[in-house]
């Protein structure tokens, strides 16, 4: 198992977020988490990296428990995140962005150079020296992807990849994720757009109101239509 | 005219230590968030700590490697602080940061006395440039053509460094956003570490570089704060290049000011200032700041009138401070009088900050200003005391209306920077206009009236204006003046979205804490019958932070309670104590660290835990959550 996460809880403040929330990532799988707005997606992810102040529960990543660990020593160990809101380093140019999360090679992990990425979102080689600022979306999108496989890590936390994109850019997002499937990469992405994560993913959980409320594979959920519209905005 | 290009050579020169102090409080603030008040402490150790690495090595070999590891000295210092201290404080609001790092300033200054005495230390000349280069007729030292251009090339490696290094990029993507940085898997804390031990490199090497130019003493740190913080203000916080244009303006406006207003120069710099902040606020270079962070003030503890048995508790206080001439002897009374005077300065500040949320780091200029209104009236028109009293503090109300107008376009680190410049600024006047404040000698013989010439009835007066103007600022606080306060403190946006002028609420805040700092300077030059500048000092701007501080930032009454306690405390240390400075400063670091809620804060957790049973009182259940994401 990549990433074992069990009884995991979270608050801000004395608010109780998430409720024993417990998922699974295997060796190269996509795994999506799916949920509606405020769900606890992306409390999820932010509690997987350590980014919540108070959390308890088990969190397994590679055989080691990382729930005490901080977010550089998690990050460093090879778990991958890409925040839902960019958080694009503005000033900085795309390359600078890049060279803020490279980070050196791991065994058995894919391996990720500036050029290889570049060929991966064609759009930011054309822009190397422009500032993170002056991008729009869909290519800070892309940039915050590939400024986290600079780290080379063997599993990436994607935080709704397709948000606010537009469809033909949502394609190529679809696309660029496959491939980081292809190279071996393990992927666990949060999603509100059903079809986005049908394209790209095998399994997948339900979050609702902080709590885990279904899993299963993407053909088991496609055959439960009441799930679908019980836990789902369509 | 050739006088006037060796003017500007020397302002260059000048500009020189000023823009790498500078600089390093911008490139540490950038990162951290920390203003880093103990920054000029640090400028003062390079300068001695050089001066006595230079005197011990010999050659020019020796005097270089004396300064540059003097600078490395202090920046080794600067790691074991930040390691200490600083890690302990990030999450902090500003204002105990601020307060925290300043404690540190005075440690050092007693420390400094301790280590190498109270004297002025002349250093070593620059070998192979004590000279001076003839020009046009006059000269020109050597060792200031060597600063000026020294400035340019710092200010050029700094920006290789920034640019060209990996160090540099980090740095860069965490002054903006250091969370994601740490979430990219690098470690912040040593990122941390090493932008405060950059930082405070340049201020030791801006220290060290002015043995051969000026007599190193142990008031240069607050004197270079001041002018950094100017320079921070008008340059933007946070740019270098910001901080090398401003250091030179200052500086050449401080060079050509001596020329145009010999008395009182500084008031050259400050209407430059004023401007840029009116055109620019978040200075020349910088950039608008995102929302100020939480000030203190939010309270879990809900603020609430007080209940009847609190009020016996006040009246019979009261009534006991009012017994102390029965007893006590002059001394104790006359000390009585001066804790009720500071208690009505702390509880005007105390309005501004906690209700207000603008933690001014120059309240005693208010305070000095009232002295200042009193002295003038009584001595130059001979007006009778209750006249005096009555229309002195309106200089104070008048300073606070025109500094204030200036300091609520800014918020948080910003406005302590200005609070404090501007308080300078009223020192400064004191200071320097001899003619009519008498400079350092004072205004004397500012006696009370016959009526209340003995200590126990100018004790009775002083308690009964403080418990006048305490009960005043508490109505105040639950009035709807008072709400509208809160709310523009707790979030100025959704106030400003409901009709509240937030901008005019702050300045009448500040004018009202203004005019009773006033009054409480009246009441004190009559205690003292004398008036000096240091009534408008640092010193007193920050014993009344400490005050409200020790007191319980976040309660109503805690400025009184502060105050009472801190006052009673500092006038019995200094009988003690050689090294006030360095307990006092001590104390702060342990408040802000250890105690951050106060006396009365702790106070109040004891009563909600049910274990004063008198103070009880029905609780709102607030709720707290703030929803998930």
């Amino acid at each position: 198992m990549k990433l074992s996460v069990s009884a995991l809880n979270s608050y801000y403040g004395p608010a109780h977020i998430l409720f024993d929330v417990g998922l699974e990532v295997d060796a190269g799988e996509v795994v999506a988490l799916l949920g509606r707005n405020g769900a606890g997606k992306s409390t999820t992810f932010r509690s997987i990296v350590g980014l919540v102040a108070r959390r308890d529960g088990q969190i397994v990543f590679e055989g080691t428990d990382v729930s005490k660990s901080p977010t550089h020593a998690i990050v460093r160990g090879g778990l991958g995140y890409v925040p839902e809101e960019r958080r694009i380093f503005t000033d900085l140019t795309v390359e600078e962005n890049l060279e803020v999360g490279r980070q050196p090679a791991r065994p058995g992990a894919p391996q990720w150079s500036k050029d290889k990425l570049f060929t991966l979102f064609p759009n930011l080689a054309e822009m190397r020296n422009r500032p993170g600022g002056r991008m729009s979306g869909g290519e800070q999108q892309m940039l915050t992807i590939a400024r986290t496989l600079m780290g080379n890590p063997s599993l990436v936390l994607l935080d709704e990849p397709s948000e606010g994109l537009s469809p033909k850019i949502v394609e190529q997002m679809a696309h660029a994720i496959l491939t980081m499937k292809k190279e071996g990469l393990s992927i666990l992405v949060s999603e509100q757009n059903l079809h986005f994560a049908r394209l790209i993913s095998d399994r997948t959980y339900i979050i609702e109101r902080g709590r885990i409320c279904y899993s299963g594979t993407m053909t088991e959920l496609e055959s439960r239509p009441d799930i679908r519209d019980a836990h789902l905005a369509v | 005219m050739s006088f006037y290009i060796v003017q500007f050579l020397t302002g260059l020169a000048s500009a020189a230590s000023l823009f790498l102090v500078a600089s390093g409080l911008s490139i540490i603030f950038g990162v951290t968030r920390i203003v880093n008040f103990a920054h000029g402490a640090f400028y003062m150790l390079g300068a001695y700590v050089a001066f006595t690495l230079t005197e011990r090595l010999s050659g020019t070999l020796g005097f270089w490697g004396g300064i540059v590891g003097a600078a490395l000295i202090v920046a080794l210092i600067g790691v074991i602080v930040e390691m200490v201290l600083l890690r302990r404080i990030y999450r902090s609001p500003e204002l105990f940061q601020l307060l925290a790092t300043f404690g540190l300033t005075l440690m050092v200054e007693d420390l400094v006395v301790l280590i190498w005495g109270p004297d002025d230390l002349l250093g070593r000349r620059a070998p192979g440039l004590r000279g001076a280069i003839d020009f046009f007729g006059q000269a020109v030292p050597t060792y200031d053509i060597l600063l000026i251009v020294l400035g340019p090339v710092v200010l050029g490696l700094l920006w290789l460094l920034f640019r060209r290094t990996r160090w540099g990029v980090l740095v860069r993507a965490a002054t903006q956003d250091r969370d994601m940085v740490a979430a990219l898997g690098v470690n912040q804390k040593w990122l941390f570490t090493s932008v405060f031990a950059l930082g405070v490199f340049l201020a030791a090497l801006g220290g060290a570089l002015q043995i051969p130019r000026d007599a190193v003493n142990h008031t240069m740190d607050l004197r270079i704060i001041v002018d950094v913080f100017v320079v921070v203000v008008i340059g933007g916080l946070g740019s270098i290049t910001g901080a090398f244009v401003a250091a030179v303006l200052v500086s050449e406006l401080n060079a050509f000011g001596i020329l145009i207003f010999p008395k009182i120069s500084i008031i050259l710099v400050f209407l430059v200032m004023a401007v840029v902040l009116v055109v620019r606020p978040w200075g020349l270079f910088g950039k608008p700041e995102a929302a100020a962070r939480q000030t203190p003030g939010l309270s879990v503890r809900p603020w609430r009138p007080l209940s009847s048995n609190e009020r016996l508790a006040f009246i019979g206080a009261l009534i006991i401070a009012a017994a102390l001439p029965l007893l006590g002897s002059n001394y104790a009374l006359i000390v009585g009088a001066e804790i009720a005077i500071f208690v009505i300065f702390a509880a005007s500040l105390h309005f501004l900050m906690s209700v207000g949320g603008l933690a001014s780091f120059g309240h005693a200029a208010y305070f000095g200003l009232g002295t200042y209104g009193v002295a003038f009236l009584a001595k130059f028109l001979g007006l009778p005391m209750i006249v005096c009293l009555l229309i002195g503090p309106l200089l104070g109300l008048l300073g606070a209306m025109l500094f204030g107008w200036f300091a609520v376009q800014l918020s948080g680190v910003y406005f302590a920077m200005l609070t404090l410049a501007f308080a300078q600024i009223v020192w400064s006047i004191a200071f320097q206009w001899v003619e009519v404040t008498g400079g350092d000698n004072g205004i004397l013989g500012v006696w009370p009236a016959a009526f209340v010439a003995t200590p126990a009835r100018f004790y009775w007066l002083a308690l009964f204006v403080t418990a006048l103007s305490v009960i005043v600022l508490r109505v105040l606080v639950f009035s709807p003046f008072g709400y509208s306060l809160r709310a523009t403190r707790d979030s100025a946006l959704r106030s400003e979205a409901i009709g509240l002028n937030s901008k005019r609420i702050q300045w009448t805040a500040f004018v009202i804490a203004g005019t009773f700092a006033g009054i409480a300077g009246a009441l004190f030059a009559y205690l003292k019958g004398s008036v000096f500048p240091d009534n408008a000092g640092i010193a007193l701007s920050v014993d009344s932070l400490v005050m409200v501080l020790l007191g319980g930032v976040e309660t109503v009454s805690g400025a009184v309670i502060g105050a009472i306690v801190y006052k009673a405390l500092s006038i019995w240390l200094v009988s003690y104590t050689e090294l006030s400075k360095l307990v006092l400063g001590g104390m702060i670091v342990l408040i802000v660290v250890a105690f951050p809620k106060g006396i009365a804060g702790t106070f109040g957790n004891l009563v909600d835990s049910g274990r004063l049973p008198f103070f009880k009182r029905a609780l709102p259940r607030a709720s707290q959550a703030e929803g998930a994401e």
